[in-house]
């Protein structure tokens, strides 16, 4: 309980003393293209493959002669924008984005700089933590519409290719039924889950305390509570969402 | 740009640091018992001691790095551990510290760490922010070291550029932890003189903890010396080697070369 009571005044010390909104914008810019540009490789690989692999297992499944093929690519499309990018997409970012935040504030603080940095005078939360928070708030979203595109192209591509499916009824299929609010569901969740990624690895990474191995622990650390903390929250949302 | 510098240190009466009875334990070993001391403008006073006496946990104590349990640190009577978030903000610009890893940051250039602070915490144009980190690297003698990484430099190179940072707001008061450590005796020695040719200069008061002999010998104007968290001793360089404190002639004469000399 001490660790989250410490995790609310860790959060609360971002919006303190805070610096020139200049500062912040370059900060902003530079944590963007660290948390977001350089993950788009693996956001793509990831998600294009599973929503093939969706499409597939699926095909495989639908042993009834009753169901029409386009309620393959309806059930791709469904699973792909609720559950596939926003949270797979999370768990993988919480294992890029979350260890190295937390391995980079962690070797900052054993070797002083953060120390440095308070004695300047400089809030050193809201000088290194609220740029990451923000960029991979702004950030999340970006990657998940990216991951969501690509995951319905993965399954169109092997659905296709492979004969499971006619072009045509996959189309049908995505069109078919399509409730608009699945999006607002999925950006919603990814704000979220890039708000508890960005600022629980921060957390982990700014306390350590130690040597090199604390860092390595310390990272470790991050990425399993991100990722319990992202499927906690996606059940919590899509109880009181859905 | 020396004696714009200059000028502005001229008030002998400000600077000033007192600590009094500064107490920390963590947990039940308690760390520092009761120290208390003054350190006065343009003096270059050293804190020694062994291993774990409490050196850099004082120090800590003093630059707000750890909050003691008990005691005052007065900057010009300011107290700092009472201070609001807005005066400790005040009273920490006015610090400058070198810490014992030097802390510079990875990411940017020797000339960038020096300026950071100046892009911080001033309004300066770019161009007067870049004159006055090149003031200050040109003062430590790496003038010419601006554009390289911090990872590309030696030891004691990174030692003059954390002096360079940390003179670079003009500091009322220098910090500086075990800045030899790590460094060769003939470095270690040019980079006590620079410290104290920097405290002269302008006027800053200085505070030096370590436990290098060569240090006490050549810079230390007021020493002070803890053991297992109690200050035993106070007094200057001169008369350091004739004290009748046990604990500080073991310290001293640990040094085989140091007790042959004193047997002669």
């Amino acid at each position: 309980m001490s660790q989250i009571g410490k995790y609310f005044i860790f959060l609360g010390s971002l919006f303190r003393n805070r610096e020139k909104l200049s500062v912040y914008l370059k900060l902003v810019l530079d944590e963007c293209i660290s948390i977001g540009v350089n993950s788009v490789f693996i956001v793509a690989i990831v998600s294009t493959f599973i929503g093939a692999v969706t499409c597939v297992q699926t095909a495989f499944n639908l042993v009834s002669p009753l169901i029409p093929m386009y309620i393959i690519s309806v059930i791709v499309r469904d699973s792909t924008i609720l559950e596939l990018a926003p949270t797979i997409t999370s768990v993988v970012l919480s294992g890029k984005v979350g260890s190295n935040i937390a391995g980079q504030l962690g070797t900052m603080r054993i070797t002083e700089q953060i120390d440095a940095l308070e004695v300047m005078g400089i809030n050193s939360t809201s000088y290194l933590v609220l740029p990451k928070v923000i960029a991979a708030m702004l950030m999340f979203p970006l990657l998940v519409i990216l991951a969501g595109f690509l995951s319905i192209l993965g399954g169109y591509l092997a659905g296709t290719l492979s004969g499971i499916i006619s072009p045509d009824d996959y189309v049908y299929g995505l069109r078919s039924d399509f409730n608009s609010f699945s999006v607002t569901f999925a950006l919603i969740k990814s704000v979220v889950f890039a708000f508890l990624i960005s600022s629980i690895s921060s957390f982990q990474g700014y306390f350590t305390s130690g040597g090199a191995l604390e860092v390595g622990q310390s990272s470790t650390t991050a990425v399993t509570k991100s990722c319990i903390s992202v499927l906690i929250a996606d059940y919590l949302l899509a109880q009181l969402l859905l | 740009m020396a004696e714009a510098l200059q000028s502005l240190c001229k008030d002998k009466n400000i600077r000033m640091i007192e600590i009094k009875n500064i107490k920390k334990a963590f947990g039940d070993r308690e760390i520092l018992a009761g120290v208390s001391g003054t350190f006065k403008p343009g003096d270059t006073s050293l804190i020694i001691g062994g291993s774990g006496t409490g050196k850099s946990v004082l120090l800590k104590c003093m630059i707000g790095l750890i909050k003691p349990d008990e005691g005052e640190v007065l900057y010009d009577g300011r107290d700092f551990i009472k201070a609001d978030d807005d005066l400790q903000t005040e009273i920490r610009r006015e610090m400058g510290v070198l810490f014992q890893g030097s802390a510079l940051f990875d990411s940017k250039t020797v000339l960038e760490n020096v300026r950071f602070p100046l892009d911080m915490l001033t309004d300066m144009s770019m161009a007067e922010k870049t004159e006055r980190a090149e003031f200050c690297l040109q003062r430590v003698g790496l003038g010419e070291a601006g554009d390289r990484m911090p990872s590309e430099i030696s030891g004691g190179m990174k030692k003059r550029v954390g002096i360079a940072r940390a003179i670079v707001m003009n500091p009322k008061y220098l910090f500086c932890d075990e800045p030899n450590s790590g460094l060769d005796p003939l470095t270690s020695i040019k980079i006590d003189q620079l410290i104290s040719e920097i405290t002269d200069e302008f006027q800053i008061t200085t505070v030096v903890i370590t436990h290098d002999m060569n240090s006490m010998l050549e810079i230390g104007e007021k020493i002070m010396f803890l053991y297992q968290g109690h200050k035993l001793w106070e007094g200057d360089n001169s008369n350091l080697t004739q004290s009748n404190v046990p604990e500080l002639n073991e310290f001293i004469y640990a040094n085989k070369l140091l007790r042959e000399t004193e047997q002669q």
